[in-house]
């Protein structure tokens, strides 16, 4: 089975330099496109492999890269960024990239950038990860001094400036116009679109944000070609996908696997199952703004439209089961502290329904709910739900809230009914 | 034009609107609190939900905010239904888990734009059982309360203060639900605007501090439409007034001229009205070295009949803060050639050229709309911050060519604010700022230049040359000025309505020659250029209009002896001229009457006193400095013997007719009268309807419909009900009954409609959201243009300005807090009031060893101040400036020529404040 993803990547062991990023045949990719691609080309072959966002969306990315006004009229100078600011509750897929091998992300931005046309490249750092910022800063320098950035890359004429930058740490710097907003100094709300960050993002010009794994796949669907990439898939959407468990199972971690696994084969195969004295109860497929997933979706394949038609998503791919052992309240209510927590403050269902949630399920928890509390949640539920707050924050807060009330009412009840947390 | 559907009904709706502003305009009640029509549209507080159908087949439509969503031709939405009225509800009841609910004790209470929503969208009963967030509140300053307790987070005040008012030590601050909007520690606001976080605020976050002192409901307050009389902008006020005080000051919308805000000083410099300086009883001197002393009215008027006995020998010193009844009173009393405009020389020679320069142009002068819509600007020596505040507010909004631009290539209505702000990003509007020092408004503009006047004025001339070059050419000119005039030049050319400002600050005439040569180039290439002249008060236009001589001529009429009796209005000579001057020229008048509200120095050399009226105690006309006429009407019954200028002047003129017919003289009969004899006020009698004006055969109630009607108040002298007071000037009532229809634009007395408490109400007032008041907004223009006229150039270009050895030129600097007089009456404004100083250039200050802080003495003309130093490196070398009419300061002609010495040096102790602390830059509030 081909891990393009991660075949560089040794757990233990320092993240390979240039050279011998090289040896793998790092940077033949850059090489290739700067020589025989037009930045149309390059993109027709993303869009071909239909490579699409691991951020969480899940949009088509080459679609999203056509979208970048090209040409003489076209506002200068435009701007890829490299979403890196991992901080999805239960994700730990990129951080596995940046630390074990930057030079693949930073040939994927190379090429993303030569495909709009990009002046400046920005990797927005989520502020925790400083073995991934020390690690960065080494293989930016290799890479300027090899002169796969700056002036004239390669003997082209095109140029490129790539910069590391560190969040000041907000959840909301991850949504890509909120952290656009970060990144020019301001507050980290978000923006309302139209007009969408491809024609006006940063500082107002034509800007590409792509989540980290996203990016690390182009230099091997360049290098490999766009069908040997949908090759990679076990269904529609193409190439391999970095999935994670976390939880009460026996081997936590991340495995690089063919896009559409089943998540059986991913809970059972790779992390080994439960541990013993634990049985699975539930999961949330893509992180904590995704709905729980229950043992009858266990056979559901973990793609983008496979998990939607489940009734959730995706999301990161890194999945967080529940156990028996652990109480259902207790952990959605840690979810929502933590959402509530994370709101930017800007639209009022998020900045005061979310603490409100959050209340609500800490009074349960703690054996003083009342039963008006299911209906009060349930409505949060749908008050908050896509198109009524600004960005899609609450929205994503309320998913696993949501399918909780639905798969755990009983346990909520039983709260509430016996005034205690039964797991305490 | 676009037909929308709201609830399945078609209505027609002006292109490029949202759909919030579409269904205000057609007078649907929606529900809102970050969207502002001065502000646009950001999409925060999710209250103005509707619901949108793809078709007419749609049933399930989906929730869409109406504020950020185009009302374009076919757009179907319902504001109706039950899914989304849930919504909004619940929205209410979000912001409300927090809120305090302490409304009894709130000012904001009953004119509450939160209370007035929260009845809308139905939300009556919450369920949160939580404690509520509490904040540290912060003292702002004395003139905004803070109550952050009672914030819903809908973002306003700091769009306001930031980026509509350029402030900047005001902000969000932290996140979640713990977002705060204040200063990063206590201290005055320093935006010269702050006051209009009160009106933007849609709750009681931010209050008038100074009405908390004398606080009333807004129910119980008698107000009437007001005129600002702190500069000469005109802008249009509500003036408040409960048991014969006045209370407060609010913005009245006049979407000609100040739109939705107001500055500080006109907000707050209304408190001499009810201050120690009133003069509120006749006073008279027994004889020349007597005492004043308090005289009964029959008595007054029986010893101003005996002083002015002999008519031709009285001469009438007029005023240009006082209304143009007033002076035409007192020009009717003495005859036109013995009144005198009570302006100093230069006052009086820089307003006539004004006029002339606005008469005879092709340039128009514009409104402050006019303004707010222009795409480029010049400003050429005038500190428009400290002298005309709500012109400079304006000058930041000009119209950016890159907004323009960028709207257009992303197809992004004008209202979308937070994208728009995006691609501008920090790209400055193409306002070009050319004063004497630093001023405030430097953040906004992409090019400042800082010289001496007449520097400033060359940068005119040549930029007028190089626009056209049958204008005079500019010998001499620098290297670096020749590039910013050809820079200037060539951006008011691209613009499409571009303006120029200046004024009389620096009193220079070649400034405004030079600035009348830029907009007559501009105007013979045949771009509509705009020009703005600020004058110094509040009438000063009008007083040109009227015509008589200076002060200078006054008083030569009585060294030679041509008069002998001095009727005074509304003046205080000693911030006119010299006091030497003033007092030998009073010395030599048998008899000085003064007719003034407000003592000040002239008190002392008067053998009469009558008391007059204030703004806000009588009716009457200003014109402001766009040459608009606008009246104002009295809120408060004057105490006994107050009444105002024009009244006491009419019974003054016809002796005969005793001391008890006043009707006589009413406000209707004299505006006849003035434009009857003086064309030039012909449309006064326009402005307004005259008093004899009714709806539905009533009067216009001064009172609101929920006025608690009679308290006690009085019960210690009269238990009966009195009758309400008469006007016999307006057709407003002093009451509440009367009828409640939508008065002429120019008698709105207050913003309310049912379910709209608060000053939002205005949008009930107007056709268009954000457009013109319902039947045009008020005020009359009184100069226009000469469309098509081709002046001649102004040709006296003066000389390169040089440095005198020793000697420095002084000019002055303006103060919003402390420049004009009766505004720092008050008490607010006493406290942010400068000190006194004088600026010096650091070289200038280094040449004598003049440290920051030393004091020094200051000869010129004959006079001596003794002044502490601040240094300004802005200024130019060889250039020194002094504040302008603070109080306590001696009257000095400027600009002049003075030598500076060094009396005190303190020792080296703090280090120097911010060099630009001069001016109202900075300094006025350090």
């Amino acid at each position: 089975m081909e891990r393009p993803l991660t075949s560089n990547i040794k757990p233990g062991q320092p993240a390979p330099d240039l050279a011998e990023y090289e040896r793998s045949g790092g940077y033949e990719a850059v090489r290739k496109a700067l020589r025989e691609l037009t930045p149309a080309q390059l993109t027709g072959i993303v869009k071909d492999s239909n490579l699409r966002g691991r951020g969480g969306a899940g949009f088509p990315t080459g679609s999203k890269w056509s979208f970048v006004p090209m040409g003489e009229t076209a506002l200068r100078p435009k701007y890829l960024v490299a979403n890196a600011d991992e901080m999805e509750p239960g994700a730990f897929k990129d951080r596995v990239l940046l630390e074990g091998d930057p030079h693949q992300l930073i040939e994927g931005m190379i090429l993303a950038a030569y495909a709009i046309q990009a002046e400046a490249a920005y990797i927005f750092l989520r502020e925790e990860y400083k073995q991934a910022e020390r690690t960065l800063r080494k293989a930016v320098a290799e890479t300027y001094q090899a002169g796969y950035l700056g002036k004239n890359i390669l003997g082209s004429s095109y140029r490129l400036e790539l910069y590391v930058h560190v969040s000041a740490g907000r959840y909301i710097c991850g949504e890509e116009s909120g952290l656009l907003n970060a990144l020019e100094g301001k507050r980290a709300i978000p923006r309302s679109r139209p007009p969408f960050p491809q024609t006006s993002g940063l500082w107002g010009k034509g800007t590409i944000v792509n989540n980290v794994e996203t990016l690390c796949n182009v230099p091997h669907i360049v290098r490999n070609g766009a069908e040997w990439f949908r090759k990679l898939s076990l269904t529609g959407d193409g190439g391999t996908k970095l999935y994670g468990a976390s939880g009460k199972v026996k081997r936590p971690g991340l495995w690089e696997l063919p896009m559409g696994t089943p998540i059986r084969e991913i809970l059972e195969e790779h992390a080994g199952g439960m541990r013993d004295g634990v049985r699975f109860r539930a999961l949330l497929p893509g992180g904590a703004s995704t709905d729980f997933l229950t043992e009858e979706h266990l056979d559901v394949r973990m793609d983008f439209s496979s998990v939607e038609k489940a009734g959730s998503r995706l999301g990161t791919g890194t999945m967080i089961i529940l156990d028996d052992k652990t109480c259902p309240v207790g952990m959605v209510h840690n979810l929502e502290l933590f959402f509530a927590r994370e709101s930017c403050g800007w639209c009022t269902p998020c900045r005061e329904g979310l603490p409100w949630t959050e209340k609500i399920l800490r009074e349960i928890e703690a054996g003083r709910g009342r039963t008006s509390d299911l209906d009060r949640l349930a409505l949060h539920a749908r008050l908050l739900g896509p198109g009524r707050t600004f960005c899609a924050l609450a929205p994503g807060a309320m998913e696993p809230l949501q399918s909780a009330l639905k798969y755990f009412r009983e346990d909520f009840e039983r709260h509430i009914r016996e005034k205690r947390c039964p797991w305490s | 034009m676009a037909v929308i559907y709201i609830d399945n009904r078609p209505y027609t709706v002006k292109d490029g609107q949202n759909l919030l502003q579409a269904c205000l305009g057609l007078g649907f009640d929606v529900p809102y609190f970050c969207w502002h029509p001065a502000l646009g549209s950001v999409g925060a507080c999710r209250q103005c939900a509707v619901k949108q159908f793809k078709d007419e087949h749609d049933t399930r439509g989906k929730i869409v905010m109406s504020c950020m969503t185009p009302a374009a031709d076919g757009v179907r939405i319902s504001i109706d239904d039950p899914e989304v009225r849930e919504f909004r509800a619940s929205v209410i009841e979000w912001m409300m888990i927090n809120h305090p609910h302490d409304c009894p004790v709130c000012d904001e209470g009953g004119e509450c734009h939160l209370q007035d929503m929260t009845v809308m969208t139905g939300h009556v009963h919450r369920e949160y059982n939580f404690p509520k967030r509490t904040f540290r509140n912060q003292n702002l300053g004395p003139l905004v309360n803070h109550e952050m307790n009672r914030c819903i987070h809908c973002y306003r005040c700091v769009r306001f203060y930031r980026q509509y008012a350029g402030g900047r030590d005001f902000d969000a601050l932290a996140a979640h639900d713990h977002v705060y909007f204040g200063r990063s520690e206590d201290g005055v606001l320093e935006n010269e605007f702050s006051g209009n976080l009160v009106e933007v605020c849609p709750t009681g976050v931010f209050t008038d501090k100074t009405l908390k002192r004398h606080y009333s409901r807004k129910w119980d307050l008698q107000t009437a439409p007001s005129i600002c009389v702190h500069c000469g902008l005109g802008c249009n006020t509500i003036a408040g007034s409960r048991y014969g005080q006045l209370r407060r000051i609010r913005n009245r919308y006049n979407g000609e001229v100040n739109g939705y805000f107001l500055c500080d000083r006109g907000r707050y410099g209304y408190e001499f009205v009810t201050g120690d300086s009133r003069i509120e009883q006749p006073l008279a001197r027994p004889e020349r070295s007597a005492a004043l002393e308090r005289v009964a009215r029959g008595e007054a008027l029986q010893r101003a009949a005996s002083f002015l006995r002999d008519r031709g020998r009285v001469i009438g010193i007029g005023s240009p803060r006082a209304s143009l009844e007033a002076n035409y009173a007192l020009r009717r009393l003495v005859g036109p050639d013995r009144f005198y405009l009570g302006v100093s020389t230069e006052d009086y020679r820089m307003t006539a050229a004004a006029l002339k320069i606005l008469q005879a142009g092709p340039a128009r002068s514009p409104s402050l709309k006019e303004v707010r819509m222009a795409d480029a600007a010049l400003v050429l020596g005038e500190d428009v911050t400290n002298t005309a505040p709500v012109l400079a507010l304006a000058l930041r909004q000009l119209v950016h060519p890159k907004a323009d631009a960028a709207a257009k290539t992303f197809d992004l209505p004008s209202w979308s604010d937070a994208a728009i702000r995006e691609l501008v990003q920090d790209e400055k509007e193409s306002l070009f700022l050319a004063t004497p020092a630093h001023t405030k408004l430097e953040d906004a503009a992409c090019q400042t230049y800082h010289a001496a006047p007449d520097n400033l004025a060359r940068l005119g001339f040549a930029v007028a040359h190089r626009i056209d070059p049958a204008s005079p050419a500019v010998p001499d000119l620098a290297e670096e000025v020749d590039r910013l005039a050809e820079e200037i030049a060539a951006a008011l050319v691209s613009a499409k309505r571009p303006l120029i400002v200046s004024g009389t600050g620096c009193c220079s005439e070649a400034m405004l020659q030079a600035a009348a040569n830029v907009a007559w180039a501009l105007c013979r290439r045949g771009n509509p250029a705009l020009l703005s002249l600020v004058l110094p008060e509040a009438n000063s236009i009008g007083l040109g209009l009227m015509g008589g001589g200076d002060l200078q001529s006054a008083f030569q009429a009585l060294r030679e002896e041509r008069a002998d009796t001095v009727v005074v209005l509304e003046n205080d000579l000693y911030r006119r001229e010299s006091a030497a001057a003033v007092d030998a020229a009073l010395q030599l008048a048998k008899h000085v009457i003064l007719i003034d509200h407000t003592r000040h120095a002239m008190a002392e050399k008067a053998d009469l006193i009558l008391p007059a009226a204030t703004f806000a105690e009588e009716s009457g006309t200003l014109v402001n400095s766009e040459g608009r006429a606008q009246r104002y009407y009295q809120v408060l019954l004057p105490k006994a013997s107050v009444q105002p200028s024009w009244r006491w002047l009419g019974l003054l003129n016809e002796p005969a007719s005793g001391t008890a017919d006043e009707e006589l003289f009413k406000l209707d009969g004299i505006l006849a009268d003035i434009a009857g004899e003086l064309p030039q006020f012909r449309p006064i009698l326009e402005i307004a309807p005259p008093s004899g004006f009714r709806m539905m055969g009533q009067k216009v109630p001064r009172q609101s419909p929920r006025s608690s009607g009679r308290t006690a108040i009085d019960a210690k002298e009269n238990v009966s009900e009195p009758k309400p007071p008469e006007d016999p000037d307006s057709p407003l009532a002093f009451s509440m009954e009367g009828d409640e229809g939508l008065p002429p634009p120019a008698l709105i007395p207050r913003f309310w409609a049912p379910g709209w408490n608060s000053d939002q109400a205005v949008n009930k007032f107007q056709a268009e959201i954000g457009g013109a008041l319902r039947s045009g907004d008020p005020g009359k223009r009184l100069i226009e243009p000469q469309v098509g006229a081709q002046p001649d150039f102004f040709q006296t270009v003066p000389t390169v300005f040089e440095p005198h050895d020793g000697r420095l030129l002084l000019v002055p600097l303006y103060h919003i807090f402390g420049s004009e007089p009766l505004s720092a009456l008050s008490r607010g404004i006493a406290e942010l009031t400068s000190g006194r100083y004088v600026a010096l250039h650091p070289a200038d200050a280094a040449a004598q060893k003049i440290a920051e802080g030393d004091t020094v003495q200051l000869e010129l003309d004959g006079i001596s101040l003794e002044l502490p130093v601040k240094i300004a490196a802005s200024l130019p070398p060889g250039v020194a400036g002094l504040p302008s009419g603070l109080p306590g300061m001696e009257h000095v002609a400027l600009p002049s020529w003075c030598t500076v010495t060094t009396i005190l040096q303190t020792p080296p102790l703090a280090p120097p404040q911010n060099g630009e602390g001069v001016g109202g830059g900075v300094g006025a509030q350090s």
